[in-house]
């Protein structure tokens, strides 16, 4: 469940990224962010992960509150959410099967579970046969999947997204999308940022569309 | 504990490969350090090895009471029976001037020298070993021995030693001194070191962040590298101390044995060794703990 109520975020050069903003988000539901760029879809996600901090309000995630949490239980926070980066973050470094591993060292997992854990999400997201390949060789759609199965390895019960299809063409897209939907019918609630609402299709679903870091009625 | 286990193991075996990744640079890095640390080190080492040496040659400190020339059996044997009844006195030889003569004979090799003297040029003697054997009392005999009549002189045979004491207490102050720059010098080297990994790991730590890694999680795989580059330059300093002792072992045994005298020199003893090492590591956990924090801090949300 995700619930924020009356949020403010200013930043520290004046602007007004979001203005008093409240909704609330069931666990298991899914919903859409919209609004051009620069209206504040980004600046809401970072809030739920404590990537950012509220200006005002207060915002909370599977019942707690994020917006007074320290910062030595910020971790523990984001263990609990899968997080899908606009820019992607790959690590180049290291094969598709290390960087869907990292969150599974991080929580402390140990080598034989993990293993079985990150070639479950790979086959998810349909990279299994690529685990030994370096991301660089990815095409944009697969280096998607590769970030989706990254925030779902941890088996999280929230997924958020940030224009997880900016960069993809409309076959892309709707094969993105449609993972994000298969995961909302088994129970994970799914908050995405995007533009392409038309490419969801005719599932019933929230839209908060933003305009200038105010939610439209 | 198994979560606790896992994440150790994994930041050990990240720091190994992280060492092992670059092993000319990390190679370079371990030697600086060693050679930074085998200063006070050796320094620290030499100054044992006098000490064990000046304890050698000293033993207990002895007072030697030279009578003056004209003294008569009469007198000497006076002086004998105070030094019998003095309380201070634990133990006394005689050395008459004829058995003085024949031991500096055999001892000196110059034999020859000495027969051609038409006298011979030495005192009687007693040889004395003190009961409280503090520096304040053996003092205080001397002067008091000192006063008696047809006493020439008395010699406190610790006297040297005292003086090296001293010396060598001062030089053990010095050695402080330079480990604490030294020291500073291998937290800075292995600041820096860290600090060019994390430059170059920015987007693993940011990520491993954004996914939910404490900042523990982060800075374990740089302490355990930091803890072992600082090991491994003690170790190195360690071996550099060795090769000293092995290449001026022998030359200071020849010089040595001019003197009459038998000393080698010896390592630094298993506790100082293991306290080497257990400080060098230290200091490059400081280091890195040191730079990982200041990146940490930097980046942290606000």
């Amino acid at each position: 469940m995700i619930s924020f109520s009356q949020v403010c975020k200013r930043y520290p050069n004046g602007f007004d990224a979001l203005k008093n903003i409240s909704f609330t988000l069931e666990a298991g539901e899914m919903a859409l962010i919209t609004g051009h760029s620069g209206a504040g879809k980004s600046t809401l996600l970072r809030l739920i992960a404590a990537i950012e901090r509220p200006t005002s309000g207060s915002i909370i995630v599977n019942g707690q509150n994020v917006s007074a949490l320290k910062s030595g239980a910020i971790p523990f926070l984001r263990r609990n959410l899968g997080l899908v980066f606009q820019d992607q973050k790959i690590l180049f470094d290291r094969t598709v099967f290390d960087n869907v591993l990292l969150p599974l060292q991080i929580s402390g997992f140990n080598s034989r579970g993990a293993t079985g854990r990150v070639r479950a999400a790979l086959d998810k997201v349909g990279l299994l046969d690529k685990e030994r390949v370096r991301p660089i060789t990815l095409s944009g759609g697969e280096q998607q999947r590769l970030c989706i199965a990254r925030a779902i390895v941890n088996r999280p019960s929230v997924l958020i997204a940030d224009e997880p299809t900016s960069n993809l063409d409309a076959d892309y897209a709707r094969d993105i999308m449609g993972m994000f939907k298969s995961f909302h019918q088994v129970g994970v609630t799914v908050l995405i940022a995007t533009h392409d609402v038309e490419l969801l299709g005719n599932i019933p679903l929230r839209i908060f569309a933003l305009n200038h870091g105010e939610l439209a009625a | 504990m198994s979560v606790w286990l896992a994440h150790h193991w994994h930041a050990f075996v990240l720091a190994l490969k992280r060492l092992a990744g670059a092993p000319v640079g990390n190679l370079l890095s371990i030697t600086v350090i060693g050679i930074a640390f085998s200063l006070p080190a050796g320094i620290y080492m030499l100054l044992g090895n006098l000490q064990a040496f000046s304890g050698q040659v000293s033993g207990v400190p002895q007072l030697s009471l030279f009578l003056e020339e004209d003294a008569n059996t009469g007198e000497v044997e006076q002086i004998e029976s105070r030094l019998k009844h003095h309380p201070q006195v634990a133990s006394f030889e005689f050395i008459s001037r004829d058995s003085a003569l024949e031991q500096f004979k055999r001892g000196s090799g110059l034999a020859d020298v000495i027969d051609s003297l038409d006298q011979n040029p030495l005192p009687d003697a007693f040889l004395m070993n003190a009961r409280n054997l503090s520096p304040g009392a053996l003092e205080e005999l001397r002067m008091e021995l000192q006063g008696w009549p047809k006493v020439e002189h008395v010699q406190l045979d610790s006297a040297w030693a005292n003086r090296l004491d001293a010396l060598l207490r001062l030089g053990r102050l010095a050695v402080l001194m330079l480990a604490a720059l030294l020291g500073f010098a291998l937290v800075a080297v292995t600041f820096n070191t860290i600090r060019l990994q994390i430059l170059t790991k920015r987007d693993e730590i940011e990520v491993s962040k954004l996914i939910g890694a404490t900042n523990g999680f982060i800075r374990r795989p740089f302490l355990y590298f930091g803890a072992m580059q600082g090991l491994a330059g003690g170790v190195a300093a360690w071996l550099i101390i060795s090769l000293g002792i092995h290449l001026m072992d022998d030359e200071l045994r020849d010089l040595m044995q001019l003197y009459e005298m038998n000393f080698r020199l010896y390592h630094l003893p298993i506790e100082e060794s293991l306290g080497l090492l257990l400080f060098s590591a230290c200091l490059g956990w400081t280091g890195a703990w040191l730079s990982v924090a200041n990146h940490l801090w930097q980046v942290e949300p606000r």
